[in-house]
């Protein structure tokens, strides 16, 4: 309990509930620490009131838990993760591997069930949703990217962009129409036609990017998304991504570990042992990374 | 960098989209679609669409062959009945050889439907196997599929367009390629077997066996894409193989 103030001689008392007379002039505390906690009591509630975050957080999870089974061992990949996140911000889960990010991940993206908790996106709780409505979630408001790209391969780049715009049911020449515009947006305007293996892998994950936002999507997952790139790709693709965020408001969810990433996100949620370790916002990343980024790295100056 | 105007217009375009209207409020696949893309799924992965139906192909000739040499062997046994009858005009004669050929008749119809049995399984489980393997390799697709918003029923429709296709395709050719195979076997032993085959009970074979091929390989390939259309798409995602 915080420090409260006497109400006779205005001493500030340091451990209320250890001490409930006030020292200085020996007046009852109990009622001022009543009233504190009935206080606090409330604005917990109003935390809770749906109406009160339906706006500002896009995804919220509940003591989310996984466990695996695997065989006879039962082994805990989640152990009761609490994040919000807020819409359209560009958050970065980081974690060693193994940490349960990829879980994560899964969860928030309704690819998996949690073993015991819930997930919401936009205040929808995922477990109530039957398969239909959990398709038309992943369809219309989810757009995910993978460390390995995950195109289909015997599609080319137009058609693997718009493979989501068949399940949304949109037209055909509207559909051509956005998924060359699509893909023009992520600098491919010119590979319409090619096949994924003919493209490079940078140019296979703009690809991704661009099917991610095929229905324009509030979130884009991305796991790992410049896990199989090299370090000036990976940079490319992450600047991309940024753009994205703030040229459209698209809430960017990224499970990594490429430092990279730092630069870009507005928080960073490290993640260890299947649990929430800290998260750090922007600016005080900023204040660690920056002064050793400056003399390193002369680009960041601009 | 990016075209700023071109992200903002893509996603102001959104807009019409949003949920609001419970009309958009759909996720389809419509049968064209799913045709083109099964379509596609054939054709670009050639090569492994001719193993998977080289295991129809191999079970059904197979079969036809079996049927075809039991169809030319009755004809010759009837041709030659009728003959020995006309030849032998006698009644006392006839009954002897009468009683041989029918025991003979009835031993080779014992071993033709053994034959058929095994044709049939041989069938059965190549077609199987090439089907189940080609469900098994396209795990990661499914998911991704899954993850691009398809329902279940669209990821089993997809194979149930290719598989009948395939199925349908490799009877054809097995069909055609073991009858022949083995008419070509009879007519060099019999010139004039041909004429003596019974061809209506020939064609109803061939088509039993193409009804067969077909509902093998859409059996052999639906069981194997309803469990990968109802994993989780995690799971089928982080599949290897």
């Amino acid at each position: 309990m915080a420090r409260i103030e006497c109400p006779k001689c205005h001493h500030v008392v340091d451990t209320p509930g250890i001490v409930t007379v006030c020292p200085e002039c020996g007046a009852d505390l109990r009622g001022v620490m009543e009233e504190l906690a009935h206080r606090r009591e409330k604005m917990r509630d109003v935390a809770h009131d749906d109406s009160v975050t339906t706006h500002e957080f896009i995804v919220r999870t509940k003591e989310l838990e996984k466990i695996y089974v695997m065989g006879e061992v039962e082994v805990p990949a989640l152990r009761g993760v609490e994040i919000n996140i807020r819409r359209g911000e560009y958050l970065s889960i980081m974690g060693p591997s193994g940490s349960g990010k990829s879980t994560l991940f899964n969860m928030v993206g309704g690819l998996d069930k949690p073993t015991k908790g819930t997930c919401f996106i936009e205040e929808v709780d995922m477990a109530q949703l039957d398969a239909f409505e959990l398709a038309w979630l992943r369809c219309r408001k989810i757009g995910y990217i993978f460390q390995t790209f995950n195109l289909i391969p015997v599609m080319t780049a137009l058609e693997n962009v718009t493979l989501p715009m068949i399940f949304a049911g949109m037209s055909s020449d509207e559909m051509m129409e956005r998924g060359a515009m699509l893909l023009e947006l992520v600098g491919l305007g010119d590979r319409l036609h090619h096949k994924p293996y003919e493209l490079s892998g940078g140019q296979q994950q703009r690809v991704a990017v661009a099917r991610a936002l095929a229905n324009a999507p509030a979130i884009i997952l991305a796991d790992e998304p410049t896990g199989n790139l090299d370090l000036q790709t990976g940079k490319e693709i992450i600047d991309l991504l940024k753009e994205l965020n703030e040229e459209s408001g698209v809430t960017i969810i990224s499970a990594t570990h490429d430092l990279k990433m730092i630069d870009v996100s507005d928080r960073v949620v490290h993640i260890r042992d299947g649990q929430v370790e800290r998260i750090e916002n922007r600016a005080d990343i900023d204040l660690d990374v920056g002064s050793l980024g400056s003399e390193a790295d002369p680009e960041l100056d601009e | 960098m990016i075209n700023k105007e071109l992200a903002r217009k893509l996603y102001a375009e959104d807009d019409r989209l949003e949920p609001g209207a419970e009309v958009q409020r759909q996720i389809t696949l419509p049968w064209g679609q799913a045709a083109r893309i099964s379509y596609r799924n054939v054709t670009m992965r050639l090569g492994r669409a001719m193993i998977t139906g080289a295991g129809v192909v191999l079970g059904i000739a197979f079969l036809c062959s079996v049927w075809t040499a039991k169809v030319a062997q009755e004809g010759i046994a009837r041709f030659e009945a009728t003959s020995a009858t006309y030849v032998g005009g006698e009644e006392a004669s006839l009954a002897p050889g009468a009683e041989e050929a029918e025991a003979e008749a009835k031993a080779r119809a014992a071993r033709q439907a053994w034959l058929v049995v095994m044709s049939l399984l041989v069938s059965a489980v190549g077609i199987t196997n090439s089907m189940l393997m080609s469900v098994t390799e396209r795990f990661r697709e499914i998911g991704t599929m899954k993850c691009l918003g398809a329902l279940d029923e669209f990821i089993v429709r997809l194979f149930l367009i290719e598989s009948a296709v395939l199925g349908m395709l490799g009877s054809i050719v097995g069909a055609i390629l073991g009858h022949l195979i083995m008419l070509v076997v009879y007519i060099t032993k019999e010139r004039g077997v041909a004429a003596m085959m019974d061809w209506g009970q020939m064609v109803e074979y061939i088509l039993i066996a193409l009804g067969i091929g077909t509902v093998l390989s859409l059996f052999a390939a639906v069981p194997p894409a309803v469990r990968a259309a109802r994993m989780p798409p995690a799971a089928a995602l982080s599949t290897e193989i």
